[in-house]
């Protein structure tokens, strides 16, 4: 059987800026930042007052009683995977058992959790909801996207906290590579602006707590950063074997042609400031996509404004790209969108998709002062060209727990 | 006392509204829970615990399957109120 190749035929969102793709593209490339003070009374039990809520409630994206059965995390799988199918010229045709789904989440079902962990206390047994197992689970988001398509390859969820979305586009890619499938539908989404996720981050010292400057919070490269701003939300990729997409004349955006996944072995949540398992993924993925470091001139970073993260990630990326890193644009587009956790790598891999498809690398905002340890070449403020012609760009993703994936896109 | 036919069917018509989202119009007394209102099993038991908020009653779990159809939920809610 001749090589099979994959390719990014839809796309959907629903962000802290905006309910879908154009919204949330168009206000990425302005540089408009998504975080905002949170309005519930239950911030002033935390020491983070802020956190990057989806731009668009899921009430307006979906009737109330489907809303009633779905954690909040699947109502956004949910929402972005539709855009994502209507994108992709919505291939119901298609054979069930050639599709499968692959959505992840970091975290689950946690509001659900919570919610019914209440209810048990307040009103006892009988009142928690028998929907609460479906809602809770990791696994949900990509089940119920599952039935809604009816997808019968195979359904997964990769749980590897931040690195999660991107764990589970490489999946799909391998689905579709091993040809368990012809088309996959792949992402990430997270729900987790609660208190108690956000009171066990910020125990971490993992948030920022500029609470007197909520828009400029996430600042990642800058010398001030003092940690992450949780968002929420998730992106969806329709991912389809080249001939396929071709074959029944749908609009092929770019090609996903390889995947480096490795692991730390060093810390449970610090990233090994020598970077070697970061440095080993993009070499991996790079080898994966038969291309090397000359190919690539962007890279949308993972870079969540952490004071470690940030320059541990920059100097493995240095060393790994070695001299071909100087034409590489480096994007932090959570500087924007705040930190997705499980849907991060996810909303990520759409922005690369489209800057691939635009020729734009979005910008970073809020460096103010780069720091001096960044040794690669940030896009800052305003979007940059990217080159015309053949390119190729990378997305990496890291999770506590020492995971990292590295993703490589390119034009076709 | 007993209540009302009458208004436990007109707030049993508002439960599974809830729930289930089907307009209460179309609820009536013949109405088969599953076959003819979607109510999946899941979803009865949201309706029977509502019920028993609402209707200050008890619906033992063993009770449940016997209550094929809305009028079946309306009479035994109210013999048990009696």
């Amino acid at each position: 059987m001749s090589q099979r190749r994959v390719v990014v035929t839809g796309l959907g969102a629903t962000t802290p800026l905006g309910g879908d793709v154009d919204s949330t593209w168009k206000a990425v490339l302005a540089g408009q930042s998504g975080v905002r003070l949170l309005t519930d009374d239950w911030r002033e039990l935390l020491p983070v007052h802020f956190a990057a809520r989806v731009a668009t409630e899921p009430a307006d994206q979906m009737e109330r009683v489907e809303m009633r059965r779905l954690d909040r995390s699947e109502q956004f799988a949910l929402i972005a995977s539709r855009e994502a199918w209507e994108d992709a010229g919505s291939p119901d045709e298609l054979d069930k058992e050639r599709l499968g789904v692959v959505i992840a989440s970091g975290i689950g079902g946690v509001i659900t959790l919570m919610d019914q962990f209440n209810i048990l206390n307040e009103k006892g047994a009988r009142s928690v909801s028998p929907h609460t197992v479906p809602m809770l689970m990791p696994n949900g988001p990509a089940a119920n996207v599952g039935l809604e398509l009816q997808a019968k390859a195979g359904v997964h969820t990769p749980v590897s906290a931040c690195a999660s979305g991107a764990e589970a586009i490489g999946y799909a890619f391998e689905m579709i590579k091993n040809n368990r499938a012809d088309i996959v539908v792949s992402g990430g989404v997270e729900a987790a602006c609660h208190q108690l996720p956000m009171a066990a981050f910020a125990a971490m010292k993992a948030l920022s707590t500029r609470n007197d400057d909520p828009a400029r919070a996430s600042r990642p490269y800058d010398r001030d950063r003092d940690g992450f701003v949780l968002g929420e939300g998730g992106g969806i990729l329709v991912l389809e074997e080249y001939e396929h997409a071709k074959a029944r004349g749908a609009k092929i955006y770019c090609e996903i042609s390889g995947q480096g996944l490795t692991s730390d072995g060093y810390h449970i949540a610090a990233p090994d400031p020598e970077g070697s398992g970061v440095q080993r993924a993009i070499k991996f993925a790079l080898k994966n996509a038969g291309m090397t470091a000359k190919d690539i001139v962007h890279l949308n970073a993972h870079a969540t404004s952490t004071p470690a993260g940030d320059v541990a990630e920059a100097n493995a990326l240095r060393k790994a790209l070695g001299a071909d890193a100087d034409h590489v644009a480096v994007s932090a587009t959570k500087s924007m969108t705040g930190h997705l956790l499980g849907g991060a790598g996810a909303i990520e891999s759409v922005f690369l998709v489209k800057a691939l498809a635009d020729r734009l690398a979005p910008p970073t905002i809020n460096i103010e002062n780069l720091d001096p340890a960044v040794t690669v070449d940030v896009v800052r403020d305003k979007p940059r060209t990217l080159p015309s012609g053949d390119i190729a760009a990378l997305n990496d993703s890291f999770g506590f727990g020492g995971h990292n994936v590295v993703l490589v896109f390119n034009s076709i | 006392m007993a209540l009302a036919q009458a208004d436990v069917l007109a707030g049993l018509k508002e439960i599974v509204e809830e729930v289930a989202g089907i307009p209460a119009a179309s609820i009536e007394l013949d109405k088969n829970f599953t076959e003819d209102l979607e109510v999946d099993s899941l979803s009865m038991v949201e309706v029977v615990v509502a019920c028993e908020e609402r209707f200050g009653v008890k619906i033992p779990d063993e009770k449940v399957t016997d209550l094929v159809t809305v009028g079946d939920a309306v009479n035994f809610i109210v013999s048990a109120s009696n």
